[in-house]
């Protein structure tokens, strides 16, 4: 390091331009309508009646977060299923990704869901 | 024909009682005739802003509930002409405001006024809702902070769908930003939200920019609405912001910091 890059300092954000920028994207979901996730509790209940249906669960061990980013929002489903054999844990985890502004329905065009034994 | 103007903001503490009772006073004084309406049910304040506590004796709700006349709950500011004051009442009583009740007042002041203010309480429920429902004009009092710019959108977004104008279909409400509790030099700082800022994210036209200043909690203990401190930058920023209403055009000040000569700033060095 350079005694030079010692003086430059990276170009830190502002506590103002922070600010401006959380509320630009907090603004933008809740202005475009439906984008506001009030339907997170009733989407939990329904998956777990589905889940419910072909296995026993703890409704206890069911995460569903939502993060808003600035170009797309991340909705996690965090499923703890109980171990096939007394052996084994089983998680099931799916996650939904929606462009900024798009509305709910288009939300879950890249749901992928992974498995782990 | 007379205007109906609400002060509102969402969020709380934000200085809509103080921007009302500074802003009727402005329209007052260059000979409107106004009155500041207390939509603050429970919460009776704008009358000890306005310096009359002393002399309600009725107030709106008793009005809507036909217990007295309008003219007996009026009062009458001593210190300027044309500037009338209707308090709210202490009552707990969410539901002591209804829509037809609160029709009727201002269309009967509607007669008698060229200008009726609406002092909102916070939040976005039933007194807020019909502080803002008869409005045709909308000042949005924001702090440049983040929870009030944001609910600040909250409440334009209330007027775009709740308001009487948006169910009738007719003209919508004028909005208009008045930024208050500015503080010039921690916008400087980097540590405050710039107007350009707010302005950007509300996208409203901008009625002022009134500076944090120790004038109003000075104007509000002695009961005087800060628009007759004659010195003060608060007062000279809701005079302008009147004027911009107005139509007028005046440019806007108090966005910058003062300057300081070199002794200050050495010393705020070392502050
Ligand atoms: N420009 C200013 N400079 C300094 N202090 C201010 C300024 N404007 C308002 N205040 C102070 O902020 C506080 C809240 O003001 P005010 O009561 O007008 O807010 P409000 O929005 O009506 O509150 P509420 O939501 O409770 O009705 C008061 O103590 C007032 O003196
Ligand atoms: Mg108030």
């Amino acid at each position: 390091m350079s005694i030079f890059n010692f003086f430059r300092q990276a170009p830190r954000k502002s506590v103002a331009e922070e600010a401006k920028e959380r509320l630009q994207i907090v603004l933008a979901h809740e202005r475009a309508a439906g984008s506001s996730p009030d339907y997170l509790p009733i989407l939990q209940r329904e998956l777990l009646a589905v889940i419910a249906k072909y296995v026993q669960i703890d409704e206890k061990k069911v995460e569903v977060s939502f993060e808003r980013g600035g170009d797309y929002s991340t909705l996690e489903v965090n499923i703890e299923l109980p171990p096939p054999s007394p052996d084994k844990g089983v998680r099931t985890r799916g996650t939904a990704t929606n462009t900024a502004g798009g509305d709910a329905a288009s939300a879950a065009k890249a749901a992928t869901a992974a498995k782990r034994a | 024909m007379a205007k109906v103007i609400v002060m509102t903001s969402g969020k709380g503490g934000v200085g809509k009682t103080t921007s009302s009772a500074a802003f009727a006073t402005g329209l007052a004084l260059r000979g409107f005739k106004t009155v500041v309406i207390d939509f603050d049910v429970g919460l009776r304040n704008l009358d000890l802003i306005m310096g009359c506590e002393r002399r309600v004796v009725f107030d709106f709700v008793n009005v809507i509930n036909g217990e007295a006349k309008l003219n007996q709950a009026l009062i009458k500011d001593k210190r300027v002409e044309n500037l009338f004051i209707l308090p709210t009442s202490q009552t707990r009583d969410k539901d002591a405001l209804t829509k037809e009740g609160v029709e009727k007042i201002l269309d009967e002041l509607k007669k008698d006024f060229d200008y009726i203010l609406c002092d909102s309480p916070a939040g976005i429920e039933k007194g807020a809702l019909m502080a803002l429902y008869f409005a045709d004009h909308a000042i949005i009092v924001t702090n440049p902070e983040v929870s009030s710019v944001r609910d600040s959108d909250r409440i334009l977004g209330v007027l775009a769908s709740k308001s009487r104008r948006a169910e009738l279909n007719q003209e919508p409400v004028q909005e208009h930003l008045l930024l208050t509790r500015y503080d010039p030099e921690r916008v400087e700082r980097g540590d405050m939200l710039k107007v350009d800022d707010v302005l950007e994210i509300l996208a409203i036209p901008l009625l002022g920019v009134v500076p944090e200043s120790t004038a109003v909690l000075r104007a509000s203990n002695i009961g005087m609405p800060v628009t007759l401190d004659e010195k003060s930058n608060a007062n000279k920023a809701y005079t302008d912001a009147v004027a911009r209403f107005l139509g007028e055009t005046v440019e806007h000040r108090f966005m910058k910091p003062e300057k300081k000569g070199f002794l200050d700033r050495l010393l705020r060095r070392t502050a």
